[in-house]
């Protein structure tokens, strides 16, 4: 079945978006029920409406852009946030003929590089708020977001040294007998925590961290503005999802159900896994975050490549 | 490690408990017949108004909500205007304790919002209510000492005759 580019591209982002928008329903239902509480039950069945009503509402508040603020940079890092997390979901396999870029050799890279960048949108956010919190945190999220990156990076050589291919298809069909998770479980761990310090999830959203830094980077944004980080980091969460899906649990592979449902089933479950470690885990300390980071999540991204080496090579010498 | 592990599963499980929200329009809450919610003046078992206007009331309200003024009818005390402020009133209950009467008593109903804030200001039709209140037997002028048209000195309850000062007997 050949579906015309256009329509893969308009109907993936529309998805994103909806996917981010339900998510944040989702979300606050799910918190709820960890907490023995209904969650926003009132909008529509099951509050499912709720999700509109938050779009209006987020519509109609007014947009302000604050004098002190340098207003180029101010409007640029929402969009630049958003724009990053969108593009990463191009190299994304849904199906195995349902992805933008279609089958690109460099495909993780090209995800890398769009996390890159989406680091500059909280950066840049913080610094031309003009305004000590959201500096503060645009710089932990600097400091955060590269140098968990890092550990993410490492952590998934083991998963490209198995299946020999920077193009997430290839790595996909590679899984086809065994998923990455059972002989990458190291890896997967550590990809697991990087991806929510990447996307500054709780436990990890030190640079939101309410308690200290108001609302951190995007303290002063409001409005569509506000929404925009607000779904970029829903995005990013199911972002992170669809990665962890695609590159340890087999991507759209599984008996009997289509592949699109598989990976559906998949990336739902790891969205709630999410959201049930938000509701279950405290915030760190920013020292803690660090030193965890560098201490223990690369020593153990090492041996995991050093690991994944030695037996690779042993199985290719016997 | 063991304990982070240990955490997700606990709240995990939460999803499975029941919720302790009461989805509130829908079920009301119990609420004990103390609790102290819109004030009323309740009346005596004759049906007469049992607030004596004393002004103890007003006196010991924390925000001076309670304004009255006393009239008088058959040796009788009795409040000509009674107003409380509900948009001022604390619920504390102070005024209940304070009354000699059990004429002011706090009732559990708190839904009581308004749109306009002058129409929290209750006036005595608004308060007065046809029956006892919590305390159904109690009428103040049966066990008070004061002589009222129909009762004299000594009668009464529980009030030994007076004792006639003119007299020489033990
Ligand atoms: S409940 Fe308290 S605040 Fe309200 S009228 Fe009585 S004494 Fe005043
Ligand atoms: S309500 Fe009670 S305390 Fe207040 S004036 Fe009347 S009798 Fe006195």
């Amino acid at each position: 079945m050949i579906v015309p580019m256009p329509i893969i591209i308009v109907v993936t982002f529309a998805a994103v978006m909806g996917v981010a928008a339900v998510s944040t329903m989702v979300e606050r239902r799910l918190l709820g029920f960890f907490q023995d509480r209904p969650g926003p039950n009132r909008v529509g069945p099951f509050g499912m409406f709720q999700v509109v009503a938050d779009a209006v509402k987020m519509l109609f508040k007014q947009d302000w852009v604050p004098p002190f603020a340098d207003k180029p940079v101010f409007l640029l890092a929402p969009i630049v946030g958003f724009m990053a997390v969108l593009l990463e979901f191009g190299v994304i396999p849904i199906t195995p003929h349902w992805s933008i870029a279609g089958d690109l050799n460099v495909g993780l890279l090209f995800v890398f590089a769009m996390m890159g960048l989406a680091v500059y949108s909280v950066v840049l956010a913080g610094w031309s708020s003009n305004n000590k919190f959201a500096l503060l945190g645009g710089m932990r999220a600097a400091a955060q977001m590269i140098s968990y990156e890092v550990f993410m990076g490492l952590s998934l050589l083991g998963v490209v040294m198995t299946a020999g291919s920077f193009s997430l298809h290839d790595i996909v069909l590679a899984q086809s007998r065994c998923w990455f998770v059972i002989p990458q479980f190291l890896g997967c761990i550590v990809f697991l925590i990087a991806g929510i310090a990447e996307t500054h999830r709780l436990p990890f959203d030190l640079p939101e961290g309410e308690n200290e830094l108001g609302a951190g980077f995007h303290t002063e944004y409001s409005g569509m503005k506000f929404g925009m980080f607000f779904l970029a980091e829903y995005a990013g969460v199911a972002m992170i999802s669809a990665l962890i899906t695609t590159l340890y649990l087999g991507g759209w592979g599984g008996p009997i159900l289509p592949p699109f449902l598989w990976f559906a089933i998949k990336v739902v479950f790891l969205i709630c896994f999410f959201i049930l470690l938000r509701a279950a885990l405290p915030r760190p300390r920013y020292d803690q975050l660090m030193s965890f980071g560098w201490k223990i999540l690369l020593p153990v991204s090492l041996i995991n490549i050093v690991l994944t080496g030695a037996i690779l090579l042993w199985q290719a010498g016997a | 490690m063991i304990g982070i592990i240990r955490t997700l599963w606990l709240t995990f499980l939460h999803l499975f408990h029941k919720n302790d929200t009461v989805p509130y329009p829908e079920t009301k809450p119990y609420l004990s017949p103390r609790y102290r919610g819109r004030i009323i003046l309740s009346r005596d078992p004759n049906g007469e108004e049992r607030c004596v206007a004393c002004n103890l009331c007003a006196a010991a309200c924390p925000v001076d909500c309670i304004s009255l003024q006393k009239g008088e009818k058959d040796g009788r005390w009795y409040p000509e205007f009674f107003q409380i402020n509900f948009s001022r009133c604390i619920f504390c209950g102070f005024c209940e304790e304070a009354c000699p009467t059990y004429a002011i008593q706090l009732t559990p109903d708190f839904e009581m919002s308004e749109y306009v804030r002058q129409n929290l200001v209750y006036e005595k039709q608004d308060l007065l209510i046809s029956g006892t209140g919590k305390y159904p037997d109690y009428s103040f002028y049966n066990v008070s000492g004061l002589a009222i048209p129909g009762k004299d000195k000594g009668e009464a309850e529980r009030e030994a005759a007076p004792i006639d000062i003119h007299a020489l007997l033990p």
